[in-house]
């Protein structure tokens, strides 16, 4: 394909940096998004605009919206009335989905899975972690929980009781994790940098201050 | 808007059926009895997309499954519990 023979128009190209696609799975997705421009259904340009405000997010978004709760304990107590609100006051949004933020006290830990598929707060938090999509995790952690935490370094005794979140439908979660002891004084910009992409969905309990 | 059929707190069995569509019960949780967390939203029917818009739009709930009656053999507490989006019409009153 050096000499560029192929008959697309490049006007109706989605991401002009991509590499031309070589399976036929992407063959056919690349086609059908080419036919859905075609018919109409929403312009290249509109596509490109969606592709980078994913890729924009990133679980420092999240990072913020903790880091808000913990200063603030009225908002806190909107973010876990209503977390698609609460997020809006920041500037966020998550619509269709209705957002939703658990929160982990002493005695209870919070972590989040899409057994069916992948479901993540991808516009939000950015891409889901490698892990987070595997058939392992996915079938593991709703049924040996506490198993799956202690691979991950979270070893949870039996005064903590789990809640495992099943994003199921459209709903997408966010674990509002512990604030750590010593960090009274700290600011929220200070708060914002010890959260963590796993301490959103309840991989990682505690946050590390040193 | 159609009001809510379940109210927080009920108990409520989970359809245990395997329609030849897409739908968005895993098996593990289908037959089973849980309490309603939370009355959730309005949203199109996973199964009536592959025909359509997902109209008329159904009343999602989380419910609140115990993991012990989840699973055999389960290594937790009797306090660990799974909590899942169910539609409307998935879920039938088990008090």
């Amino acid at each position: 394909m050096s000499d560029h023979d192929h008959d697309h128009e490049h006007a109706r190209t989605f991401q002009p940096d991509h590499a031309e696609p070589t399976s036929d799975g992407a063959r056919l997705g690349l086609a059908l998004r080419e036919l859905l421009i075609e018919a109409g259904h929403y312009t290249a340009l509109e596509e490109q605009a969606v592709i980078a405000s994913m890729q924009g997010a990133s679980p420092e978004n999240g990072a913020r919206i903790v880091a808000r709760a913990w200063a603030d304990s009225a908002y806190k107590a909107r973010l876990l009335a209503n977390g698609a609100a609460a997020i809006r006051e920041l500037g966020f949004e998550l619509e269709p989905y209705e957002f939703t933020v658990m929160e982990n006290t002493a005695d209870t830990h919070n972590v989040i899975v899409c057994t069916l598929c992948s479901c993540y707060p991808r516009a939000l938090l950015g891409m889901s972690p490698a892990w987070y999509k595997s058939s392992s995790y996915r079938a593991r952690i709703v049924r040996e929980p506490r198993a799956v935490l202690a691979e991950f370094g979270v070893t949870l005794g039996d005064d903590v009781a789990v809640r495992v979140h099943d994003s199921t439908a459209e709903l997408r979660y966010m674990v509002l994790p512990q604030r750590p002891d010593g960090t009274d004084d700290w600011t929220e910009q200070q708060l914002t940098a010890l959260v963590t992409r796993d301490s959103l969905i309840g991989t990682q309990r505690e946050l590390d201050v040193a | 808007m159609s009001d809510p059929v379940f109210q927080v707190g009920q108990r409520v069995r989970i359809a245990d059926r395997t329609p030849p569509v897409h739908h968005r019960v895993p098996a593990y949780a289908k037959g089973h009895v849980g309490v309603i967390e939370r009355v959730c939203g309005l949203h199109g029917q996973p199964e009536k997309f592959i025909r359509g818009n997902g109209k008329p739009a159904q009343r999602i709930y989380r419910v609140v499954i115990p993991q012990d009656e989840l699973w055999m053999n389960y290594a937790g507490t009797a306090a660990d519990r799974l909590e899942i989006e169910i539609f409307e019409h998935w879920l039938e009153s088990a008090e």
